[in-house]
Order: structure tokens, then C-alpha cells, then sequence
């Protein structure tokens, strides 16, 4: 495939937090993601559509670091994710580097992935004071706070296979938080929920949205989410980008024809 | 030959005596089949070649060798090498290393069945690789196998009259005691039997319900 220049940079004001420069993600033969560039500047809250298949979920996956690039690289906030200098040259990272770099970086799953083993409370406070070093009260009231955020402060005791799907959901974005990540990456967080309980996640997620200057990269198939969270979107298709903008641009005045295919088939 | 009780009751108190003996080389040999088990089973899975594919090399040897050669193996041979133990700590060196091999293949089981999404939300977290296995992936993996473990310590509880074979003083051995001195077979070989089924019967019925309410 040609490797014109993709789409113009999607958020120009604010600092550039997430930049993708000519990555090129493959399965076997399959080429996920082609040559991709893309940045992203702090505070903004970009959500990736596009039909599946098209790379959304693998660059959230790529940006976690749960898989590696076969080419390019990918910097947030100014330091290589992928890679490190060493004696001024790139080389693949290492796990010190990595785990350096993504402390910026905080997932939600579509699976919720919560720790079975774990109390509410502990799956939350696990990290912030292992790997941030919180102390144990501190981590503890914190998560309580989080918890009240996301409408379960009465759940702190509970096990995850005791909770509703949305419940999980809650606290996996409870405890993605806690660990004060500068970008949120949100994989169809509503996609393994029953219907009822879609709402509440995407009220919560609403909330944060509009209320916190965390930068969110989201994936996700509830267009009214997208068009009311978002300030840019960005149109995958084929591993590459095809069309960017603002909401109200993308979901009413799309100008590439795969972009009005797919928005009507899922609007 | 017919059932003596008088003979029975005198070898009654042996029988005890064995069997304490039989029940702390199951229980040390157990404990230390889970922690070698358990050696294997993440060296089975280190990223380099170099631990694995020796480790691999000595599990199967030693899950493809007969236990009763080990246990004369390490018996007669290590004390020419001046490593000298007695006689039911080398038993229960022999039943623990043997029974480990197949304690890390239930590991790994287990381990292969935590979802990758729980590795996956652990780096997310940014966890350190010893504490994802230590807090998130073995307590899920260990709690899926805790039946298939028991089972192993129930084989191990009847494989574990070999060690009279090496003057271990357990049930086996004093019912070959007894038989040598009053020419008394039927009541003690018939005892320790009835002692075995008495333990490993209801054993592997807890096992079993323990099955039933993990869900497999």
C-alpha cells in the first residue's frame, strides 16, 4: 500500500501526549495496522470508530504495551513507549523503561478483568501501593473516594463474581483511576454488558469526561457516547486512518464514503 | 488360617505407631512435592531456554522412572557421595521429588486456565512480574487444581509403603515386624489395609465434592 500522508493531526491545541509515527502492526499476514500515524494532544478525549477488524482495539493494545509493534514507534508524553536511547540509538525497550513510560497509561477492559481473588476494595488498592509505593490507609480512602465516584461506595467488601457486569465495569474504571494515569484507554467497555446496564458506565465515563482533564482514547460502538464525549474521532479503516475531526463533523457531514457506509449501518 | 482377635489387639498399638509414621511422610512428602511442583512449573515457563530445557529434561526423567528405584537410588547411593539423611527423610525426599513432577503438571494446568485477561489487567496496572504471579495469577491457578492436588496426596498416601522397603518403621514395615516375629499375617497385613481404605476412601470423596463445587 502507498504511504501518502494520513490524516492531519486530530487535536492541535494542548501538548502533545500520544504520537504513532509510522507504526505497522501485523498478525502472520494480516496487517493490522498499516504505517500508522496519529497523535494525540493532552486532555482530549478521541474515540476510534470504525468497523471491526479495522485496528481500533490493537492500537489501545499496542498504546498498553500487550503488544509490540513490527514497525514504528510510539511515544507518550515525550518519552518512547516501544523503545529506549541507548547510546543515541533505539532500541526495543526494556521492562524497566517500559514499566517507567506506562504508569502514564491506564486500560479498560471490555472483560472488566477484575481480580476474582480480590475484594473490590484490594483489586483497587492493590496497585497504588505496590507498584506507587501508596501506603495502605492512604490507597484505601482513596479508593473509597473512587468508589463513591462511581456510584458502589457500598461495595468496597464485596467480590467481583458478586457484582453485575456493570458494577465490575465500574470498578475496573475505579481502579484504572487509581493508579492517576494521564491517559485512560477505554476497549468497548459497554460491549460485554446487557443492555440495561450500559447507562450507568457511560454515565460514569460521561462524568469523568466532563469533569477531569484526563485524556481518554476510546473505543466503542455507542455512537450517542461518542458524539457527546468526544472531541475529536477518528475513522479507522483497513489499519489507517481515513478520516478525523470533531463529532458533530464526523457523525453529520462525513466525507469519505466507507465513513457514511459504516455510520449508517451502526447508527 | 483364621482371624485371631487376641492377635489383632496386640497389633493394634504398632499400627497406630505406623501409621503416624505413614501420615508424616505423606504430609512432609506432599508439602514438599507442592513447593518443588511449583518450582518446576514457573521454571517450565522462564523465558530463557537454558532453565527450561534442563528442568524439563530432569521432570521427565524422574516422572518416567520407577519411585521404589528412586528411593533405593537415593537410599544406598547419596550416602557414598556423604550425603546422608535417615531413612524416612530420604522416603520422603523420594515421594515428595517424584510426586512433584506430576504436582507441576497440574500447575501448569491450572496456570494455563487463569484467563489472559488477568495477565493482561495486571500490566495494565503496571504490576511487577513476581507479584501478578504471587497475588493475581497462582491463588486463581492453585484454587482451580486444589482437587487434582488432592488426588496426588491421596496416590502419594498409597505409594508410601515403599518406604519400608528401606526399614521406614511405617504400617507396612510393623506388619512385617509382626509377621516376622509371631508368624501372625492375616490380622496385620488385613489392618494396615483397612487403615489405608479408612483414610483414602473418605479422602477422595472430599475430593471429589470438592470437584463438584469448583465447577468442574
Amino acid at each position: 500500500m502507498a504511504t501518502e500522508p494520513l490524516t492531519q493531526n486530530p487535536a492541535v491545541d494542548g501538548s502533545e501526549l500520544i504520537r504513532f509515527d509510522h507504526v505497522t502492526k501485523r498478525f502472520g499476514d494480516n496487517t493490522v495496522l498499516d504505517n500508522l500515524d496519529f497523535t494525540v494532544a493532552s486532555g482530549k478525549h478521541v474515540t476510534l470508530i470504525g468497523p471491526s477488524g479495522s485496528g481500533k482495539t490493537t492500537i489501545l493494545r499496542l498504546l498498553m504495551t500487550l503488544l509490540k509493534p513490527e514497525e514504528g514507534t510510539i511515544m507518550v508524553d515525550g518519552d518512547y513507549l516501544t523503545h529506549e536511547e541507548k547510546n543515541g540509538k533505539l532500541v526495543p525497550a526494556g521492562e524497566k523503561h517500559t514499566r517507567e513510560v506506562r504508569k502514564k497509561i491506564g486500560m479498560v477492559f471490555q472483560q472488566f478483568n477484575l481480580f476474582p481473588n480480590m475484594r473490590v476494595l484490594r483489586n483497587i488498592t492493590e496497585a497504588p501501593v505496590h507498584v506507587l509505593g501508596m501506603s495502605k490507609d492512604e490507597a484505601e480512602e482513596r479508593a473509597r473516594g473512587l468508589l463513591d465516584l462511581v456510584g458502589l461506595g457500598d461495595k468496597y467488601d464485596a467480590y467481583p463474581t458478586q457484582l453485575s457486569g456493570g458494577q465490575q465495569q465500574r470498578v475496573a474504571i475505579a481502579r484504572a483511576l487509581a493508579m492517576r494515569p494521564q491517559v485512560l484507554l477505554l476497549d468497548e467497555v459497554t460491549s460485554a454488558l446487557d443492555p440495561e446496564l450500559v447507562a450507568g458506565v457511560l454515565d460514569v465515563l460521561r462524568d469523568l469526561a466532563h469533569t477531569t482533564d484526563i485524556t481518554m482514547l476510546c473505543v466503542t460502538h455507542e455512537m450517542n457516547f461518542a458524539r457527546d464525549i468526544s472531541d475529536d474521532v477518528l475513522m479507522f479503516d483497513a489499519g489507517r486512518v481515513i478520516e478525523s475531526g470533531p463529532p458533530e463533523k464526523i457523525f453529520s457531514e462525513p466525507e469519505h464514503e466507507r465513513t457514511r457506509e459504516f455510520l449508517s449501518a451502526v447508527l | 488360617m483364621t482371624w485371631n482377635w487376641d492377635v489383632a489387639r496386640d497389633f493394634l498399638p504398632e499400627l497406630l505407631d505406623g501409621l503416624l509414621i505413614t501420615l508424616q511422610a505423606t504430609a512432609l512428602g506432599s508439602v514438599l512435592a507442592f513447593a518443588l511442583g511449583l518450582v518446576w512449573a514457573l521454571a517450565l515457563r522462564s523465558p530463557t531456554r537454558f532453565v527450561r530445557w534442563p528442568v524439563g529434561v530432569f521432570v521427565e526423567f524422574i516422572r518416567n522412572t520407577p519411585l521404589l528405584v528412586q528411593l533405593f537410588f537415593f537410599y544406598w547411593v547419596l550416602p557414598s557421595w556423604d550425603i546422608k539423611f535417615s531413612a524416612l527423610t530420604t522416603g520422603v525426599i523420594a515421594l515428595g521429588l517424584h510426586y512433584s513432577t506430576y504436582v507441576a503438571e497440574v500447575y501448569r494446568a491450572g496456570i494455563d486456565g487463569v484467563p489472559v485477561g488477568q495477565w493482561e489487567a495486571a500490566t495494565a496496572l503496571n504490576m511487577a512480574r513476581g507479584r501478578t504471579w504471587f497475588v493475581v495469577i497462582l491463588p486463581q491457578a492453585i484454587r482451580r487444581v486444589v482437587p487434582a492436588l488432592g488426588n496426588y496426596v491421596i496416590a502419594m498416601l498409597k505409594d508410601s509403603p515403599m518406604i519400608a522397603l528401606i526399614g521406614v518403621t511405617d504400617m507396612l514395615q510393623k506388619a512385617r515386624s509382626e509377621g516376622a516375629t509371631s508368624f501372625q499375617y492375616i490380622e496385620p497385613y488385613t489392618m494396615v489395609g483397612i487403615a489405608f481404605i479408612l483414610i483414602s476412601y473418605p479422602a477422595s470423596l472430599l475430593m471429589r465434592a470438592l470437584e463438584r463445587r469448583l465447577g468442574h
